[in-house]
């Protein structure tokens, strides 16, 4: 057995990627994937960016300046779509196959071929999405959240494809999660018990099921939306006997629990950097892990709570209020779990430690919006104002987003065997810091103030906010450029990085050279 | 006549005066002409304030580990981790405070959906890209279409305050009457939300939802529609005009007759 595996160990000396568009095409390399999923995510966060800049130049006053009603439903649409499937789920999926591996001293994920499936399919769904701008009737207008029967009998053709395309989506999805569970159950350093493994890779782990659980409840909701429009079923038309509030029920039993695939792997990442420029280990390991699972767990009791005004009896009102309510325990575990970590360290703030503090500040705001959110009588209020779109951005960009380029930053010099320029890291994470405040900071105003969200134009009294957010928006888009070039620039020119190039990191992947070799642990590690 | 016209005057006036001083900056919510919005309006106050005391704790504490143990300052770091103790405080603390917001928002809950007893009765349908009301008990029924002309929406003319506000027929609605809603659509999903009246409700093809308020003040109320329900979202505004019982019935009067 032992000899099998050395003379396979032996050939894989000669194995290096193949030449040419070949290698990227048939790859089976864990590294070469995530890197395609990363670059891949990051162009259609450039492609989603460019919408919401759109949106932002027209809300920029009030009355309609560039673009028309119908083409701005479009783009609201097509900005949440495009993030949420095309930029923050596979740029998470692009870190997952690039450390997991490597932070559990795997050789490679444990399905290759399954891997480069799910990424081929990903940009075969993504292409199918943004072709739609492109069709007859135009892009999906109905908001990402499709609530029939707006998105059923009142929705474009194009509503067809973006069907497909979700389906498309969700398979490739599911693949990565079925791909990471393999993974991190089967392909374990002798040694690295559960409760030794990274706390990045225990989110994964948890997210995974997370997706797995619930892409096949989005792949049924839009399954019956296509037999609506095509099959003459009413699941969704009232005319026809069929429940439109059933298809927010559906949606969101999905939508809910996604929300924590989109931060749960972020919440991974700052547990890695926090205690790597802190120099001190984190506080609770064991409780994080409690609070993550957690967290998993309640989100699939908590799906109603964007429906509060939709006519629920009031027993169902109290229950997802407190469950939601609940919700905040665990968070605020890992909130104070940070904090503890930093306390009485010995801190330094490379780009990834301002990220993950950025996260920890930023992320805390939208948190308490979100209890702001749960409580069910206010909430007639907030509902569907720009309090909610001010919260949701807090939660995701500074959550996952702000966890992506932090995790970017920290990783970047084992992906890539070169240092990025601190100074210019550090101006990218100031901008886009400022940037945001300014764009959604005073969204809490206006929507408080009476705004409600996917307008295309507002009343005047909401007029000066929204110049603010504007000018904050694209600030923030601008920014973001900033990091194509610091990439670019670190791999062209970048100093050499060591194997461990911040003295306070800790676990597997720094023990292999910069950059990565393109096969590592052939040979498992032992962990102590 | 003079009056009516003088009393409408200062109606006007008082409803807008409050409104127009921080108009351009509003950063809260409305409190509201009915009890049940200041309700609301208090229940909002109280989670705010104990959310802005979270944070401000939250930040200092990182404000200070952030300046207190910096490496630059020869910080050494310590080893400690896991405490059992501080770690049930921080979970069972947060779920008292949680427990504080609970019963009261459950208290405002249970009212907010008490529409029994109610004196009047109004259905609010909601279309493609107007309301309808219809007054149950009378023999009233029409439609509330916006009226912005395209000009100032395309900025061919100067924006009116009222800009994507107002409507040909606005509702007219008693003060001091227990008014119960019925709210449904004839097409996609919409939602009907008064700021004023402290709540939205969606408006579901095929299903009839209801809510209920009470107004103390007579004055225009100016309201949106909540829920994307296509190209017009943005305009089909709802104005209610909220008159003086005796004032009701003579508008009630004027109605019936024009329609028999």
């Amino acid at each position: 057995m032992s000899a099998v595996a050395d003379a396979h160990a032996v050939d894989h000396d000669h194995h290096g990627p193949a030449k040419g568009i070949a290698r990227w095409l048939f790859t089976t390399n864990h590294k070469d994937i995530g890197t395609m999923y990363l670059v891949f995510s990051f162009t259609m966060f450039l492609v989603g960016g460019a919408m919401a800049m759109l949106i932002r130049a027209e809300l920029f006053e009030p009355g309609m300046q560039l673009i028309q009603p119908a083409f701005y439903n479009q783009m609201t649409t097509m900005h949440g779509l495009i993030m949420v499937f095309g930029a923050v789920m596979p740029a998470f999926v692009g870190l997952a196959n690039w450390m997991i591996p490597l932070m559990v001293g795997a050789p490679d994920m444990a399905l290759p071929r399954l891997n480069n499936w799910s990424f081929w399919l990903l940009v075969t769904g993504s292409l199918i999405l943004v072709s739609t701008l492109f069709m007859d009737g135009g892009a999906p207008n109905f908001g990402w959240t499709f609530y029939a029967p707006l998105s059923t009998t009142y929705g474009p053709d194009s509503t067809t494809f973006f069907i497909f395309a979700i389906h498309i989506l969700g398979i490739s999805s599911i693949m990565g999660a079925i791909n990471v569970i393999a993974t991190i159950i089967n392909m374990r350093a002798p040694g690295m018990t559960f409760m030794k493994m990274p706390m990045f890779v225990w989110t994964w782990l948890i997210t995974a099921f997370l997706l797995i659980a619930v892409l096949p409840v989005l792949a049924g909701v839009v399954t019956m939306m296509l037999m609506d429009i095509h099959f003459g079923t009413a699941f969704f038309d009232a005319a026809g006997g069929g429940d439109p509030v059933l298809f927010q029920h559906v949606f969101w039993f999905f939508g809910h629990p996604e929300v924590y695939i989109m931060i749960l792997p972020a919440f991974g990442v700052i547990s890695q950097i926090i205690p790597a420029f802190s120099r001190k280990p984190l506080f609770g390991y064991t409780s994080m892990v409690y609070a993550v699972a957690a967290i998993a767990i309640l989100s699939f009791l908590v799906w109603a709570h964007h429906m509060f005004t939709v006519g629920i009896p009031i027993a169902g009102e109290l229950f997802f209020m407190y469950a939601t309510m609940i919700i905040a325990v665990p968070t605020g575990v890992k909130i104070f779990n940070w904090i503890s970590t930093m306390f009485r360290g010995s801190l330094t703030f490379e780009t990834p430690m301002l990220f993950a503090i950025g996260f920890v500040v930023l992320f805390t705001v939208g948190g308490l919006s979100g209890v702001m959110l749960a409580i069910a009588p206010a909430d007639f209020q907030y509902h569907d104002t720009y309090f909610v779109v001010a919260h949701f951005h807090y939660v995701l960009i500074p959550g996952a987003i702000y966890g992506i380029f932090a995790a970017v930053y920290y990783w970047l010099p084992k992906w890539s065997g070169r240092m990025y320029s601190e100074a210019l890291g550090k101006t990218h994470f100031w901008l886009s810091f400022i940037g945001l405040n300014v764009a959604f900071f005073p969204m809490h105003f206006v929507g408080l103030a009476g705004m409600p969200r996917r307008y295309v134009d507002y009343p005047v009294q909401f007029a000066n906010f929204n110049m603010i957010s504007s000018i904050g928006a694209f600030l923030f888009g601008i920014s973001q450029l900033l990091l194509v070039y610091i990439v670019y620039r670190a791999i062209r020119s970048g100093n050499k990085a060591p194997a461990r190039p911040w003295d306070g990191a800790e676990g597997l992947e720094w023990t292999v050279p910069s950059p990565a070799p393109y096969h590592t642990f052939e040979q498992p590690p032992k962990v102590d | 006549m003079s009056v009516q016209a003088l009393r409408a005057g200062a109606l006007a006036t008082a409803a807008t005066a409050p409104a127009t001083a921080f108009a351009e900056w509003g950063v809260n919510l409305p409190q509201g002409v009915t009890a049940m919005s200041n309700t609301i309006y208090d229940l909002h106050m109280w989670v705010f304030w104990i959310c802005v005391v979270i944070g401000v704790g939250v930040f200092l504490a990182i404000l200070w580990s952030v300046l207190a143990y910096r490496r630059s300052k020869g910080a050494e770091p310590a080893h400690f981790h896991e405490n059992t103790t501080v770690e049930i405080i921080w979970t069972v603390i947060p779920f008292l405070i949680l427990v504080a917001m609970a019963i009261p928002a459950t208290a405002t809950l249970v009212d907010m959906y008490d529409s029994s007893d109610a004196e009047l009765e109004i259905k609010v349908t909601g279309y493609q890209w107007r309301w309808q009301y219809e007054y149950m008990d009378e023999d009233i029924s029409f439609f509330s279409s916006p009226t912005t002309p395209s000009a100032e929406q395309n900025n061919l003319s100067k924006k009116s305050d009222t800009y994507n506000l107002e409507v040909n027929n606005p509702l007219v609605l008693p003060v001091d009457t227990k008014i119960r809603f019925l709210i449904t659509s004839n097409d996609v999903i919409h939602s009907w939300w008064v700021p004023e009246f402290g709540w939205k409700q969606d408006a579901i093809p095929g299903f009839i939802n209801k809510n209920w308020t009470r107004i103390d003040e007579p004055g225009t109320y100016r309201g949106l529609c909540a829920e994307l329900c296509g190209q017009g979202h943005a305009f089909m505004p709802i104005e209610v005009k909220a008159v003086p019982k005796d004032e009701y019935r003579e508008w009630v009067a004027e109605q019936t007759g024009e329609d028999g």
